[in-house]
């Protein structure tokens, strides 16, 4: 019996579970790194400015670890409490990397709270630096494994269903599904690319304020670089989903891009306004589309009209498909003119105008995160395990998903004020300047 | 050791690790709203703080990896329990929230934001309160299947003497588990006036610790007479229990020897939640759920426990240290440098 309240509450539920929890996972997986490299450069530098910088981000990092393992606990338990049936079938194929995510956050969370309470206890900041490790290894591993789970509903292997028995489980071959490498690649990316494009907004946005501290501009120089790698990487292996799509989900990539006629010679269509299956006002990139999905211009593409309608995930993906996409370019397109400005010595990237596009990257990559994963999810609607099982069979049966909902709508308004509050208190009640003169003070001399 | 047991053996330890540092960390938060409310909070919040700030992360994961693993090793109980749990788990949750991000909270942002704190301390007891309903569920009796769905009866739940002798024992235990400890950090910090009051608190909670535990006795009684009966033929276990806890309660007496309250306090629950837990045996929700149906296959439960292995090979050494450097550091514990990140 299908209980079509709860099943909708339950949509609703997860999604906004997961999409506050998104904001703070993708810092707690790329901002370790972050610090990871800000403090090695301090060490192999002997500049006291980077070993600052890992310290400070460290200490903001706190408040967002703390709300993103609350959130993770939420969604954790919420996938027995809303999908119950869900779980009950695809734990018998996928709890090991569940399994491992846990070890994983368990590791982290363990040499976290050691780094963070053992500043002053090491004379020599190379053994500090290497309780990192493990932190950054930590909460890469952890989002590989519940990547992997993820990938799984997308692309279920390692399992056949036999009269309604799932017989023959191989649990490894779950994990390494179809879905997994580009899934994983594109997360851990993007994670690393989001981190580095907002602590150089964060940089940014104190220069604007009027701090002229040398401290500021190194950060921002060397946020801006990692931040055009990462996006590079982000943008390659996004090229590598949408090939994967084309092999095994041809109807979300069709959906993502309202192509409804197979085609050879495909164009792939940027923007736009639909009415019916005619497209108003996109920009249409003539063969790009067969180029993405085959590597070859003249490719044929499947379109969505080959697809059952109960079986197509709903056509406003799109949107949220160009969003991420022309973020993600604008913010390779950013990063690299900053670069290549910092060492041609351009004069306009030291502009206000400029410093605000870049203060403007971290909000702005931390949506093509959330357009992101709100792409991936509802692409693969009406499906929860894609091909096995539906959404409506998964969903509890319980009465009462709609209170919950409020309940967890009050607790995340909470969370999400709390943390900014605090975050925002705590930068300005001790601002950079005031740190390096009180150390200063503390141990004569050492640090300008 | 078939499979089954070996892996409800390893949840159960797990269980048992989460009920002994989340007890610790659950009763600390009342008592540091407590010193607050009557005006001592110069004598606790320090030490609590100078245990807690490090670890709370650590706490949470004890229970993610249990929920993960009851699910990973036992997938229906999902279908049961996540079914019928929905509301008490989803309230507990939104309590852990507030607990989970006031140590980040406090230590950086808002210092001494009283409402905060309150909210803390009452969400320390109102957590076991919820996840202890847990255990009177499976007891059986409050569960019926409607249209192929189990469906939870709060009323009956809710006006059963079970479940309120089992949430004062969480209360009580907490209490008491957290002040026995707490008391040993604190004279290990050489803090004397902190002791006093934690060494106070904690003979007070050893009394209704006391009385619930007989009352839980009676009250199972009435309601499952199998589960009742297997306890009583673990009677030793519990015998054992009772022996360390009369123990503690005189070491706490002479106020000294700290340290071995705190293991016998350990031992005293190991065997008390043990015996309860093999009493059990072999149903996970009486009487819908044993472990043998609800187990996963066979392959899928061998890569679990070999995760598991190599798992803690890998926490073991790292909790060690972590004990090494934040509980048996003498520096650290008694807050002679600011570690502060």
């Amino acid at each position: 019996m299908v209980n079509d309240n709860a099943v909708f509450f339950s949509r609703l539920l997860t999604e906004l579970t997961l999409t506050f929890h998104i904001i703070y996972a993708t810092i707690g997986v790329g901002v370790p790194l972050m610090i990871m490299i800000a403090q090695w450069i301090g060490i192999k530098k002997n500049d006291e400015h980077y070993i600052l910088l890992a310290r400070r981000i460290a200490r903001g990092f706190v408040i967002t670890v703390a709300v993103g393992v609350v959130t993770g606990t939420a969604i954790g338990l919420q996938l027995s409490l809303l999908w119950p049936n869900f779980m009950q079938l695809a734990g018998n194929v996928i709890a090991l990397p569940l399994f491992m995510e846990t070890f994983a956050f368990f590791f982290e969370a363990i040499f976290l709270g050691i780094y963070l309470y053992t500043w002053d206890r090491f004379e020599n900041q190379k053994k500090h630096f290497l309780l990192l490790i493990p932190v950054a290894v930590g909460a890469s591993m952890s989002a590989v494994f519940i990547t992997m789970v993820n990938a799984f509903m997308n692309a279920p292997r390692g399992f056949e269903v036999v009269d309604g028995q799932i017989v023959n489980i191989q649990p490894i071959v779950a994990m390494f599904n179809p879905a997994m490498p580009t899934k994983v690649g594109h997360v851990l990316l993007t994670a690393y690319m989001t981190s580095a494009f907002v602590l150089a907004a964060i940089a940014a946005f104190r220069m604007l304020k009027g701090s002229k501290h040398i401290y500021y501009k190194k950060s921002l120089y060397l946020f801006m670089k990692l931040g055009l790698v990462f996006s590079i990487g982000t943008a390659v292996v996004g090229d590598f989903s949408a090939k994967y799509l084309v092999a095994y989900q041809p109807e979300k990539l069709a959906a993502a891009e309202w192509h409804f006629e197979t085609e050879k010679g495909a164009s792939l269509l940027v923007f736009g306004i639909r009415d019916g299956e005619d497209v108003k006002y996109a920009i249409r990139i003539p063969y790009a589309l067969s180029l993405l999905a085959h590597n070859n211009p003249f490719a044929e593409v499947t379109g969505l009209n080959e697809f059952p309608e109960d079986e197509t995930p709903p056509l406003y993906i799109h949107f949220l498909f160009d969003l991420m996409v022309t973020i993600g370019f604008f913010m390779v397109g950013v990063s690299a003119i900053y670069v290549i400005g910092k060492l041609r010595r351009w004069r306009f990237i030291h502009s206000k105008w400029f410093r605000w596009v870049i203060v403007a990257g971290g909000p702005l990559s931390m949506i093509a995160i959330e357009a992101g994963w709100w792409l991936a999810e509802v692409g693969r609607q009406p499906w929860i395990l894609v091909r096995y099982m539906k959404v409506a069979e998964a969903a509890t049966s319980s009465q009462h998903v709609d209170l919950m909902l409020l309940l967890f709508c009050l607790i995340y308004l909470i969370l999400g004020i709390g943390s900014v509050v605090v975050l925002r208190r705590m930068f300005k009640r001790n601002p950079i300047e005031r740190e390096i003169a009180d150390r200063h003070a503390e141990k004569g001399g050492g640090i300008s | 050791m078939s499979l089954e047991v070996l892996g409800v053996s390893v949840l159960w330890l797990f269980l048992f690790g989460y009920l002994i540092i989340a007890s610790i960390d659950f009763g600390a938060g009342f008592f540091n709203a407590y010193s607050l409310l009557v005006g001592k909070k110069r004598i606790l919040t320090v030490i609590i703080q100078r245990y807690l700030s490090p670890v709370w992360e650590i706490t949470n994961v004890f229970l993610v990896f249990f929920f993960v693993g009851i699910v990973g090793f036992f997938p229906r109980t999902a279908y049961f329990y996540g079914t019928t749990l929905l509301v008490p788990v989803s309230i507990a949750l939104g309590l852990l929230a507030i607990r989970g991000s006031y140590y980040a909270f406090e230590s950086y942002g808002s210092r001494g934001h009283k409402g905060y704190s309150f909210m803390y301390g009452l969400a320390g007891l109102l957590i076991p309160a919820a996840l202890s309903v847990v255990l009177a569920i499976s007891e059986g009796g409050f569960i019926t299947i409607i249209d192929d769905n189990p469906v939870l009866d709060y009323a009956a739940l809710f006006t059963s003497s079970l479940t309120w002798s089992i949430v004062l024992l969480a209360l009580a235990a907490v209490l008491y588990i957290s002040a026995t400890f707490l008391t040993w950090y604190a004279n290990k910090a050489g803090d004397r006036e902190a002791t006093n009051l934690l060494r106070k608190y904690a003979l007070i909670w050893s009394i209704p610790l006391a009385i619930s535990v007989i009352g839980i006795m009676v009250e199972l009684r009435k309601h499952n007479v199998i589960h009742f009966d297997r306890m009583i033929d673990f009677w030793y276990l519990f015998g054992i229990s009772a022996v360390m806890f009369v123990i503690t309660i005189i070491i706490l007496l002479m106020r000294r020897h700290y340290g071995v309250a705190v293991w016998l306090l350990i031992g005293q629950f190991a065997f008390a939640f043990f015996g309860y837990g093999i009493s059990h045996y072999p149903y996970l929700l009486y009487p819908h759920l044993t472990i043998y149906d609800s187990f996963t296959n066979e392959t899928m439960a061998i890569s679990l426990v070999i995760a598991f292995v190599l798992g803690l090979l890998l926490l073991i050494p790292s909790l060690y240290l972590v004990f090494k450097l934040f509980l048996f550091d003498k520096d650290y514990v008694r807050g002679k440098e600011d570690h502060h990140a």
